[in-house]
């Protein structure tokens, strides 16, 4: 039944296969387990501690996310998509509302691109940082650096929630532009909070960089090669560290990505360690772009005084919008059949399309690395599951 | 790179498929194309293979259910008619012929070039119909992202994937036994309280309690 | 005892007390969680054990991951069928004296999600839970706020008599029965023992229909 091989330097002991006496020790860890990143669980087969066979479970947190859409307006599921990667609800809305606007044709005034592209970068700031401090916890630095990861992520979340008025589920986009303009002395505060972000990470690349322990449990683990990434479907920052320039930001050019100059950093090895360096360098060049956006934030409305908002109907048809979000390439994908509601809702959801290689880059290593890996995959059972 | 010019390419490389554009009247434009369930491998291995194609990249799987619909469609025909002064009169009249499209289930595939970045290139599958004839082949063998894909089309649709190396049920416990996301599904009566019930959930209610308050 | 008395001995270091306020000050000072975090409510119960708003103050000095050593069971996040029997089997396994608190409105009643048919419409249905803490997702402070309001359920609970609470009285039971997946639904799909679903007392005429 399974489908992955073992890799050509892993042998299983020879009392096992010589007269087949010895079993495997399965172990199923989670759904409750303190390093699974939520409800997830996996049947992993052991040869004493390497890993020989990992089938993932997932579904205990399916929602029914696209049934409920089917019964919603178009709108009424824009606070519901807030809750599918609950890190980053900013981006999640951005996604949907692309993806209507192409279904409908409306357009996006300037002022409101400029506020999209600032508060989905700021939510990637926050959800790579999270991930980094996670890191740490699962490799068993129990919380410390993890306070550190959320005392920056606690001060972008003052920031929303003094535009958006809630910390997490912010709801903010909405088609045709955003929902609500910035407060007086807001763009002030984000810029005080970006500028004092550097020093941050410079704390953080020193963890990553000098410490042995972190350097030697995460180089050479976890190792996905560049043909069966693409392969798989595996997307954002997962793909980037097998070496595939992929970023949906410069691909696509959704939005008004293509003015800021940003690079999109590249790794060699696909190892554990250079996905966190990704991120990590992925957040620099956040900063770059929240500067250049902050800089020259246009005035004008946020959002088309024309488009229809009662009995918003879209006329037959389908669309498919994505986006680079700080897991991978979010993707929706509307049917309308000409109703207030959508005919068919779909979610693309990056985190299971990654976990699909799981079980390839979890063989041969020990059982301690599988939850490291899993760390790197970066994923968020709510949008697994949604 | 249209699906004008890429039909006779397909239809070049792959002797014998069936290929049929269905158009997107909304404004995203992105039209799609119906492959048939036969050739729907071949296909796959040509687009992903092809030099100037490339199409290495499968960015999402959908299922979709279209139960049986009746169309009408609004007709002039001609009819006898009784004129003004009484005698018979031919006349072109408007009518609206209803025609019957059985239901079938489909599944919608995105695919894009990450060597070449264009894209994208969308096909369509459609089964037979939606009680027996569920099957479609499986494009595991081409793009690995199908894999938890097909799974859960499997799981929620009911969609039975050829040759996929491991179709169980992905996200719904197993010893599950509807197809959650078809439009026929019919919930478990949970009983749903809510203190100012209306609509669907006052009338499960009533139902719970009888009539009375 | 008189308060003058207790206030004058206090004064030369003697503290006078009764073992009902000792036995249930040392409980509601030691509430240690159980490592359990479903959905979104999850990360703003993370966010009350960091640094700004600190959980440890009040007692939840450490989260426990195995159930056998919590004494308190935050349900964070939304309970989903395949997911309930799952939560029963842990609360189960947690050794009286245990406390629920429902984080969330999915844990109270199915929260956003309540028309979805792999919903649980609360934890309550099987389980009994102490607090409810109302948001989506409550803030940090709310969560607070309940298990202060748990620590005062606790610091009331009278030892003896009828009202002595659970784990006291030989009679109440403390395991409740685990869910089993059917073909549709979970069997059963609600504990009566537990919860009973509440009267309906006002539907207006025009409702009626």
């Amino acid at each position: 039944m399974t489908t992955a091989t073992l890799p050509p330097n892993v042998h299983l002991s020879p009392k096992a296969s010589a007269d087949g006496d010895t079993q495997l020790f399965e172990v199923s860890m989670g759904p409750q387990h303190p390093s699974t990143h939520g409800v997830f669980r996996m049947d992993v087969a052991l040869d004493g501690e390497q890993v020989v066979k990992l089938k993932p479970v997932f579904g205990y947190l399916h929602r029914n996310h696209e049934k409920i859409a089917e019964d919603e307006s178009y709108i009424g599921s824009m606070p519901y998509t807030d809750r599918l990667d609950y890190f980053c609800s900013i981006t999640n809305n951005w996604a949907y509302a692309l993806a209507v606007e192409k279904l409908a044709g409306i357009v996006v005034p300037e002022r409101a691109e400029y506020l999209r592209v600032i508060t989905a970068e700021l939510t990637r700031l926050q959800n790579h940082s999270s991930l980094i401090g996670f890191l740490m916890q699962d490799m068993g630095a129990s919380g410390t650096p993890l306070m550190y990861a959320f005392r920056e992520r606690e001060k972008i979340l003052d920031l929303f929630e003094s535009l958006t008025g809630a910390r997490m589920m912010c709801n903010y986009m909405r088609f045709g532009g955003c929902r609500v303009d910035l407060p007086a002395g807001w763009l002030d505060q984000a810029k005080a909070v970006v500028a004092a972000f550097p020093h941050f990470l410079d704390e953080f690349e020193n963890l990553l960089a000098s410490n042995e322990i972190l350097m030697a449990r995460t180089q050479g683990v976890g190792v996905l090669s560049k043909e069966l990434a693409v392969n798989a479907g595996v997307t954002g920052p997962m793909l980037r560290a097998s070496g595939v320039n992929y970023d949906l930001r410069k691909v696509d050019r959704y939005g008004i990505y293509d003015r800021f100059t940003f690079r999109v950093p590249l790794g060699d090895h696909g190892d554990v360690y250079d996905r966190y360096m990704i991120r990590l360098l992925e957040m620099r060049e956040s900063v770059k772009i929240l500067e250049q956006a902050m800089r020259d934030l246009p005035e004008g409305p946020i959002q088309d005084p024309k488009t229809k908002i009662r009995g918003f109907k879209p006329k037959p048809g389908e669309a498919y919008g994505r986006i680079e979000s700080p897991k991978g390439e979010l993707g929706f994908y509307l049917v309308s059949t000409g109703q207030p509601n959508p005919y068919r809702y779909r979610v693309r959801p990056p985190s299971l399309i990654n976990l699909t290689v799981l079980e390839e880059i979890c063989l041969g290593q020990n059982i301690a690395d599988v939850v490291i890996i899993l760390g790197s995959v970066d994923i968020v059972m709510g949008e697994v599951d949604r | 790179m249209t699906l004008e010019t890429l039909q006779p390419e397909i239809e070049a490389g792959v002797p014998g498929c069936r290929l049929e554009i269905v158009p997107n009247p909304s404004p995203s434009a992105q039209h799609s194309l119906l492959i048939d369930a036969e050739h729907a491998l071949p296909i796959a291995k040509f687009l992903r293979d092809a030099p100037h194609l490339r199409l290495d990249y499968l960015s999402n799987v959908t299922g979709i259910d279209w139960p049986a619909r009746e169309v009408g469609e609004k007709v002039k025909v001609k009819k006898t008619v009784d004129g003004p002064d009484g005698k018979p009169v031919e006349q072109e009249v408007e009518e609206v012929q209803k025609t019957l499209i059985p239901g079938y289930l489909e599944a919608v595939y995105h695919l894009y070039s990450m060597e070449l970045k264009h894209g994208p290139v969308i096909l369509r599958m459609r089964t037979e119909d939606r009680d027996q004839g569920v099957h479609l082949p499986s494009l595991n063998s081409v793009w690995r992202s199908a894999d938890f894909q097909e799974r859960e089309i499997f799981d929620l649709f009911g969609i039975v994937f050829d040759g996929h190396p491991d179709l169980r049920r992905l996200l719904m416990w197993e010893g599950f036994e509807d197809y959650p996301m078809r439009r026929d599904y019919v919930e478990p009566d949970d009983y749903e309280y809510e203190p100012t019930a209306h609509d669907e959930v006052l009338r499960k209610t009533l139902q719970h309690h009888g009539e009375t308050a | 005892m008189d308060e003058a008395l207790k206030t004058e001995l206090s004064r030369q270091g003697i503290v006078a007390t009764t073992l009902q306020d000792l036995y249930n000050w040392g409980r509601r000072s030691s509430l240690w969680p159980l490592n359990f975090g479903l959905a979104c409510c999850a990360i703003e119960m993370i966010a009350t054990t960091m640094a700004r708003y600190d959980m440890a103050r009040f007692g939840a000095e450490v989260f426990r991951p195995s159930p056998r050593q919590a004494d308190l069971m935050i349900v964070a996040g939304t309970i989903t069928k395949k997911m309930a029997p799952q939560v029963v089997r842990l609360y189960n396994q947690m050794p009286e004296p245990k406390y629920v608190i429902s984080m969330g409105a999915c844990a109270i009643s199915g929260g956003p999600f309540k028309q979805g048919y792999n919903v649980l419409k609360g934890i309550d249905r099987y389980i009994p839970v102490d607090i409810y803490i109302p948001g989506c997702p409550p803030r940090p402070e709310a969560l607070i706020d309940g298990l202060m309001a748990l620590q005062r359920k606790i610091d009331a609970q009278q030892l003896t008599g009828p009202t002595r609470p659970r784990h006291l009285n030989a009679d109440e039971p403390s395991e409740f029965i685990v869910p089993s997946f059917g073909a549709h639904d979970l069997e059963p799909s609600q504990n009566p023992g537990v919860w009973q679903a509440p009267p309906l007392v006002n539907i207006s005429p025009a409702a009626k229909g």
